[in-house]
C-alpha cells in the first residue's frame, strides 16, 4: 500500500527524471554561461574565427606546430586550414594539403589524387578558407568516452589530455565529431589543441592568434562582458560547427557557409 | 560451513585487497573530481600545472622590438605591419642568449603564402596583390628585389 508521502516523493522523482533529457537538449548559450554565478572560475575561453579575413597563408598552422612541439613533417596538426571552392556546376572541392602548414600557394586542389583538380577562375562561384581547431566543447564527447580519466575539462572550459595517464585506446579520437584529435607521433598518446593553455594562462594569446596577420583568429573571455571577442559573439551573427550534435562548441565562426562541415 | 566454501572466498578477499593496495600505490593523490564535476572533471589535478609549464616559443613582436627598434619602425609603417617578426624569422626560443636557435628563412615560399595570386571572392585573399609563382622569376628569392620590412620602399634594394 502506498502512502501519500511515498507517492509525492516518487512523483517528484519521476518528473525530475523526465526533465533531464530536456535540459540536455538545450543549446550552448554564451549568455547563460556569463550569468552563471555558481561557477567560481573568472574566465571561460572562447574563440572567434572570421572566415572572411582568412587568406589561407597557414602561418597559424606553422606557429602552432612549433609552439606545441608537434613534429613538423608528421602529417598531423592541432589546427589546420581548409579551402572550399564551389564551382558553377555545383561541385564543391575541399582541400587542406599538410593541414595548410605551408599555406595555399597554387590554384591546384590537392585532394591526394593525381592529377590534382583545378577549377578555372571564371568557373568559381565562391571560394574561401576555413581555419579549424578544437572547439573546446562545453559538452565534450571526447571526455565522456575516456575510460581512465586522462582527458578532462578545466574550470575555464579548456579540454586537456593528461599524457602520463592516457593509455592510447583512441576512443576520444573516434568520439570527436570534428576530427581534431590524433595520436602524438612521439608520445603515442591522444593529442589535441588546448588553445595554447600555457600561453593563455600567462595572459598571452594562443600562438595561432598571434601569428595571424589578418585578425581572422581571436580568443577572448566569455565571462568578461567588455571583452571585444565576447561582444562580437553576443551581438553579431556567429555560427558554430555541427550544432546538431549537441556538443556546444566554444569556437564561433563568422561567415560560415552550408558547404562547411 | 565446510572449508571448500571458505578457501575460494579467501582467494577472492585476497585479490580484492591486492587491487585496493595497487590502487593506493598507482593512483596519484591529486586524482579526483575537479570543478567540472564527475562527467567532465575526473582527472589528475597536477596535469593542469604540467600544461601551464610548457615553454613559450613565440614571444611576439613586443619582445623583438626591445632590441630591433629600427626594423620594427620600418615594419610598423608598412603594409606588412600586422605580420609578426617570428612568422618569417622563426620563434625567438632561446634568442638572444642562444643565437643559433633563431633561423632566418629567406625562401620565397614564405612570401607566396599570401602573394601567390588566388582570386577568391569569399576571402580577403582576392584583394591581396599577387603573382603567379611559376612565372614570376621562379629562380630568385623575393628579397633580392623587394624589401620585406617595408615592401613600399621598392628602391631600397
Amino acid at each position: 500500500m502506498i502512502d501519500r508521502r511515498d507517492f509525492c516523493k516518487k512523483a517528484l522523482l519521476i518528473a525530475g527524471g523526465m526533465a533531464i533529457p530536456l535540459s540536455a537538449l538545450e543549446l550552448f548559450d554564451p549568455k547563460r554561461l556569463q550569468a552563471e554565478k555558481s561557477d567560481p572560475s573568472p574566465t571561460r575561453w572562447a574563440f572567434l574565427v572570421d572566415t572572411y579575413k582568412c587568406v589561407g597563408c597557414g602561418f597559424c598552422v606553422k606557429a602552432c606546430k612549433i609552439e606545441n612541439e608537434i613534429p613538423y613533417d608528421a602529417n598531423v596538426t592541432r589546427t589546420w586550414v581548409e579551402r572550399y571552392i564551389v564551382a558553377r556546376d555545383g561541385k564543391t572541392y575541399i582541400d587542406s594539403p599538410k593541414g595548410a602548414r605551408d599555406g595555399f600557394t597554387s590554384p591546384k586542389i590537392d585532394q591526394g589524387v593525381e592529377p590534382p583538380a583545378e577549377v578555372r577562375n571564371e568557373d568559381i562561384e565562391k571560394a574561401f578558407f576555413v581555419p579549424k581547431l578544437c572547439n573546446q566543447c562545453d559538452n565534450p564527447p571526447c571526455v565522456q568516452v575516456c575510460p581512465v580519466g586522462a582527458t578532462y575539462q578545466t574550470p575555464d572550459g579548456v579540454v586537456l589530455v593528461d599524457r602520463s595517464w592516457c593509455i592510447g585506446c583512441g576512443y576520444c579520437i573516434m568520439g570527436c565529431p570534428y576530427g581534431v584529435r590524433f595520436f602524438h607521433p612521439v608520445y603515442h598518446v591522444a593529442e589535441k589543441c588546448n588553445f595554447c593553455y600555457h600561453r593563455i594562462s600567462k595572459g598571452m594569446k594562443s600562438a595561432c592568434v598571434d601569428a595571424c596577420p589578418f585578425g581572422a583568429r581571436r580568443i577572448g573571455n566569455l565571462k568578461d562582458p567588455n571583452d571585444p571577442v565576447t561582444r562580437v559573439i553576443m551581438t553579431e551573427r556567429v555560427g558554430v560547427l555541427k550544432e546538431e550534435y549537441g556538443t556546444k562548441p566554444q569556437v564561433f565562426y563568422v561567415g560560415l557557409s552550408r558547404e562547411v562541415k | 560451513m565446510k572449508s571448500h566454501v571458505w578457501r575460494p572466498l579467501y582467494i577472492v578477499v585476497g585479490v580484492v585487497a591486492l587491487v585496493l593496495l595497487a590502487r593506493t600505490i598507482l593512483v596519484p593523490e591529486d586524482f579526483g573530481i575537479g570543478e567540472r564535476g564527475y562527467m567532465y572533471g575526473w582527472h589528475r589535478k597536477g596535469n593542469e600545472a604540467d600544461w601551464k609549464a610548457v615553454k613559450v616559443k613565440y614571444k611576439t613582436m613586443d619582445f623583438c622590438k626591445e632590441c630591433h627598434q629600427d626594423k620594427y619602425n620600418d615594419l610598423r609603417h608598412s603594409p606588412h605591419a600586422a605580420i609578426q617578426c617570428e612568422n618569417c624569422h622563426g620563434p625567438a626560443l632561446g634568442h638572444p642568449d642562444d643565437p643559433p636557435t633563431l633561423t632566418i628563412d629567406r625562401h620565397r615560399d614564405l612570401c607566396i603564402r599570401c602573394h601567390a595570386r588566388l582570386p577568391y571572392n569569399g576571402s580577403g585573399r582576392g584583394a591581396i596583390r599577387g603573382i603567379n609563382p611559376e612565372t614570376h622569376h621562379p629562380e630568385a628569392e623575393c628579397v633580392l628585389c623587394h624589401y620585406p620590412h617595408n615592401p613600399k620602399l621598392e628602391a631600397k634594394r
